[in-house]
C-alpha cells in the first residue's frame, strides 16, 4: 500500500526527517509514536503532500505510484486522507458542501458517476451514526465553533465518507475525553478492512487501547528508532521516551 | 464611406432579415458636450419641454463643480469633452417588437455570458428590458404587468405617457447638483427604466435590466426611476455585463427610488463590466448613484449588490430614512482582482423615528486589486430610537493587494444604538490545503471559500442571480491562486 524508503525532509533549511523507512501493508494499522518533535506530524503532510517541506531524498510510494509528485487533490482523490490534527475552520462553507465536493472530485477521478443529493444524502445520514453525530452537523460550517471533540469527530466522519484506501491519523486522540476517545476509535475500527490501511500518529499509548495496531513504530531524531508490536507501545507508557533515546543508538545501529 | 456603399449596406442589412452579419452600426455623436448635444439628446426621444430645461439647468451646474478626488482610487483626469454622448441603432422605427426580432448577434453575446434571454423568459418569468448602446431593444412581459397596473418601461417612454409622474420624482432622491457625476448624468442621461407600482401591488414578477455598454469612446448615462407607492412591493435585478474592450469607457448612472409608507423595494445588482486587463488597460469607470428615499412609515429600501466588474467602482447605494420606522438595508460583495479599484459602501441617513439600518459588506482582494469600504451612518436630531449594525469584513488574496476601510458615524440623537464590527482575514494556506485534501483543486477550493465568505449576501439575492453571482466570483478570481 505505502512503501516509504530513505525519507529526507527538511523545514525552512532544517532537517526533520532523516531516512525514514515504512512499509504499510493492505489492511495493516501501523502506529507511529515519539516524543515532541520526533518528526510525526511532519511524516503525515509530508504524506497528504502540504507546502513547505522540502523532500532532499528518498521516496513514497502509494499503491506503487510515486506519491511526491502528485498534488495533494490528487492524492486525495487516489485514496490518501489525512484526518488532521488542527482541523480548519471555513466560514459559510457547509460541512456537506465540502464533503459532496470532494466526494464527487474523487468519483470523477476514478471514472464513476457523480452521486446526487439525494444518494448523497442517504450515505452521509449512515456515516454520521458511526461517529453518532446529529444531521445538523451537515448543514454548520466546516468546523466552524465546534468543540475539540466535535472536530476530531467530524475528521472521523470525513474519512468514513470519503473511504479512503489509506487514512493518516495525526493526533486525531489528543484533547478528547474518554468518551470521545471511544466514539473516534469505534469511527475508525468500524473502516478497517482488508483493502484499508491506517497509519495512527499519537504520542500517547492510550488510542492504541481501543485501536489495536498490527505494528508499533517509534520515531525518534527523524528516523524511525523501534519497531515491535502493541506490546511495545506498552513498554514506552511505562518507561517513557527517554528509554528509547537512550537506546536509540543501538536500535538502529 | 460613400453614400451608395452606405445604401447598398443597409440594403443587404435587410435583405439578411434573420441574420445580421455585421456589428449594428451605431448613430454616434461626435466627441464632445455642449448645450447643443443636450438639445439633440433631448430632441433624439421627443421629450417634454420640462426635461429639456431641467437637462440644461443640470448642465449650467455641472459646468461649476469639480470632479470628486476623496475616493481611494487612481485614474488619469478624464476628458468630458472626448466623449461621444449618443450612440443608438441606426433605425429607431425598426426596433424588435419580440425576441424573435432581436439582433441575433446580441442575443449570442448574451448567451456566451450564461444570461440566455430566452430561457430567462422562459423559466424566471422575468421581463426583460435589454437596454443596448443606450436603446432599449427588447421589452416583455409587459401585458402581465399592465394589468396588475405596474409602469415598466424605458424612462423616454414615461416620459411620454406618464409625464406627470416623470416631473413629480425625477431628481426627487439624487438632485441634480448632488455630485459632479450626478450632474453631468442629469444633463446627457439616454436611457434607463421607470417602474411604478400602485397602491397595494405586489409586482407579479422579478422586474430585471440588463445594460451593457458596445459602441468604442461612448459612455453610458443611464437613469432609472422607481416608484413603490403604499403598501406596495417590488423586487428589481440589474446585472452588467460588457464585452471586452480595450479603451476606457465612462459609466454614470443615476438610480433613485421611493419607497412610501409600507412599500418595499429590493433592488439586486450583478456588474460585471470589463474590468481591464492584468495590467490595468481598458476597463470600464463606473460612477454610480444609487439613493432610495423611504418616503413613509414602515417603508422599507434593501439594496444587494455583487460588483466583480469595472477597472473603477465608485458607488455608494444609500438610503434616506424619512419615514417612522423604516428600515434600509446594504449587502454588498465587491471584488477586486488584478489593477482593479473599487470605492463602495452606503449611507444611511437616519431621519424617522425607530428607524434601522443594516449594512454588511464583504470586500475581496486579490492581485493588486484595491478595495475600500467607505460607508456613512448618520442619525439626525429627530431620529429618536435609530439603529444601525455594520459589518464589514474583508478578505485578502496574496500580499500585493489592498483592504481599506472608512466608516463614518454621525449621531446627533443620544438614543440611538449603533454597531459596528470588522475584520480582515487572508484566505489561509491552511484553509486552501484542508479543501485540496479533501479532494478540491485549488481552483474550487478558492471559489468555495470565497462563496462561504460572501455567504450573507448572497442569500439576499434572488435564487437564479445567487447561482449567476456565485459563478462570476469563480471566473473573475481565476488566476488569483498560486
Amino acid at each position: 500500500m505505502l512503501k516509504i524508503s530513505d525519507l529526507k525532509v527538511t523545514v525552512d533549511g532544517k532537517a526533520i526527517l532523516n531516512g525514514l523507512d515504512l512499509d504499510v501493508g493492505p489492511g495493516e494499522v501501523h502506529a507511529i509514536m515519539g516524543p515532541n518533535g520526533s518528526g510525526k506530524s511532519t511524516l503525515a503532510n509530508v504524506i497528504a503532500g502540504r507546502d513547505g517541506y522540502e523532500v532532499t531524498s528518498g521516496s513514497v510510494a502509494f499503491m506503487g505510484n510515486d506519491l511526491l509528485s502528485m498534488a495533494p487533490e490528487n492524492r486525495a482523490r487516489e485514496g490518501v486522507f489525512l484526518a488532521f490534527q488542527y482541523p480548519v475552520e471555513i466560514p459559510g462553507v457547509a460541512n456537506i458542501a465540502l464533503l459532496k465536493e470532494g466526494l464527487n472530485a474523487a468519483r470523477r477521478h476514478r471514472g464513476e458517476p457523480e452521486l446526487d443529493a439525494l444518494d448523497f444524502l442517504k450515505l452521509v445520514r449512515e456515516k454520521l451514526r458511526l461517529v453518532e453525530m446529529k444531521e445538523e452537523f451537515l448543514y454548520r460550517s466546516v468546523n466552524e465553533g465546534f468543540s475539540g471533540g466535535e472536530k476530531k469527530r467530524n475528521e472521523i466522519f470525513q474519512m468514513a465518507v470519503l473511504e479512503p484506501r489509506l487514512a493518516v491519523l495525526d493526533e486525531t486522540d489528543s484533547g478528547l475525553d474518554i468518551d470521545a476517545l471511544k466514539i473516534v476509535a469505534g469511527g475508525v475500527n468500524a473502516l478497517r478492512s482488508e483493502e484499508r490501511s491506517v497509519i495512527l500518529v499519537t504520542h500517547y499509548q492510550r488510542l492504541l487501547d481501543y485501536i489495536v495496531p498490527d505494528r508499533v513504530h517509534v520515531l525518534a531524531g527523524g528516523r524511525i528508532v523501534r519497531s515491535g508490536d502493541k506490546q511495545l507501545a506498552r513498554d514506552l507508557e511505562e518507561r517513557g521516551y527517554g528509554w528509547i533515546d537512550s537506546s536509540a543508538g543501538a536500535a538502529t545501529a | 464611406m460613400n453614400s451608395a456603399v452606405k445604401e447598398l449596406g443597409e440594403l443587404v442589412g435587410r435583405e439578411y432579415k434573420e441574420g445580421f452579419v455585421t456589428d449594428i452600426e451605431a448613430d454616434t455623436l461626435p466627441p464632445g458636450l455642449d448645450e447643443s448635444v443636450i438639445r439633440f439628446l433631448s430632441g433624439k426621444k421627443s421629450e417634454p419641454d420640462f426635461v429639456l430645461q431641467w437637462r440644461l439647468d443640470a448642465f449650467r451646474r455641472w459646468q461649476a463643480m469639480e470632479p470628486p478626488d476623496w475616493a481611494h482610487v487612481k485614474h488619469a483626469p478624464i476628458d468630458f469633452q472626448a466623449i461621444s454622448y449618443y450612440s443608438a441603432p441606426k433605425r429607431d422605427e425598426d426596433r424588435p417588437k419580440s425576441l424573435d426580432e432581436v439582433d441575433p448577434k446580441l442575443l449570442e453575446t448574451y448567451n456566451k455570458l450564461g444570461i440566455p434571454l430566452e430561457e430567462q423568459k422562459a423559466l424566471a418569468g422575468v421581463a426583460v428590458d435589454a437596454v443596448f448602446d443606450s436603446v432599449s431593444v427588447a421589452t416583455t412581459f409587459k401585458d402581465k404587468l399592465a394589468e396588475a397596473g405596474v409602469i415598466f418601461c424605458p424612462l423616454s417612454e414615461a416620459m411620454a405617457n406618464h409625464p406627470e409622474l416623470v416631473r413629480e420624482y425625477l431628481g426627487s432622491v439624487v438632485p441634480q447638483s448632488d455630485n459632479f457625476y450626478a450632474a453631468l448624468n442629469s444633463a446627457v442621461f439616454t436611457e434607463g427604466s421607470f417602474v411604478y407600482v400602485p397602491k397595494g401591488v405586489r409586482c407579479p414578477m422579478e422586474l430585471s435590466t440588463y445594460f451593457r455598454i458596445n459602441a468604442l469612446n461612448t459612455g453610458q448615462f443611464e437613469r432609472t426611476l422607481i416608484i413603490a407607492d403604499e403598501g406596495s412591493y417590488v423586487s428589481y435585478l440589474e446585472g452588467c455585463t460588457a464585452p471586452m474592450r480595450d479603451e476606457n469607457q465612462l459609466h454614470a448612472a443615476v438610480v433613485e427610488l421611493v419607497a412610501f409608507k409600507d412599500a418595499k423595494i429590493k433592488y439586486s445588482t450583478v456588474q460585471n463590466w470589463y474590468p481591464g486587463d492584468e495590467e490595468g488597460r481598458g476597463g470600464i469607470y463606473n460612477f454610480v448613484t444609487k439613493r432610495g428615499a423611504c418616503r413613509g412609515d414602515n417603508a422599507k429600501i434593501s439594496w444587494t449588490q455583487v460588483e466583480t466588474g469595472s477597472a473603477i467602482t465608485w458607488k455608494y447605494p444609500s438610503v434616506l430614512l424619512e419615514g417612522n420606522h423604516s428600515t434600509g438595508e446594504f449587502y454588498s460583495v465587491a471584488l477586486t482582482n488584478n489593477c482593479q479599484q473599487a470605492d463602495t459602501g452606503t449611507k444611511m441617513v437616519h431621519i424617522g423615528e425607530h428607524t434601522s439600518s443594516t449594512i454588511i459588506s464583504k470586500g475581496i482582494s486579490a492581485g493588486r486589486g484595491q478595495n475600500a469600504y467607505r460607508g456613512l451612518v448618520k442619525v439626525l436630531k429627530g431620529a429618536k430610537q435609530a439603529r444601525n449594525y455594520s459589518q464589514c469584513d474583508s478578505l485578502l488574496m496574496g500580499d500585493r493587494c489592498g483592504a481599506h476601510t472608512f466608516p463614518y458615524v454621525e449621531v446627533k440623537n443620544p438614543t440611538a444604538t449603533i454597531e459596528h464590527e470588522a475584520t480582515t482575514s487572508k484566505i489561509g494556506e491552511d484553509q486552501l490545503f484542508y479543501c485540496r485534501q479533501r479532494g478540491l483543486s485549488e481552483e474550487d477550493a478558492v471559489s468555495m471559500i470565497v462563496n462561504g465568505f460572501c455567504k450573507e449576501v448572497f442569500r439576499e439575492l434572488p435564487m437564479e442571480f445567487a447561482v449567476e453571482a456565485q459563478k462570476l466570483l469563480g471566473i473573475s478570481l481565476e488566476g488569483a491562486v498560486g
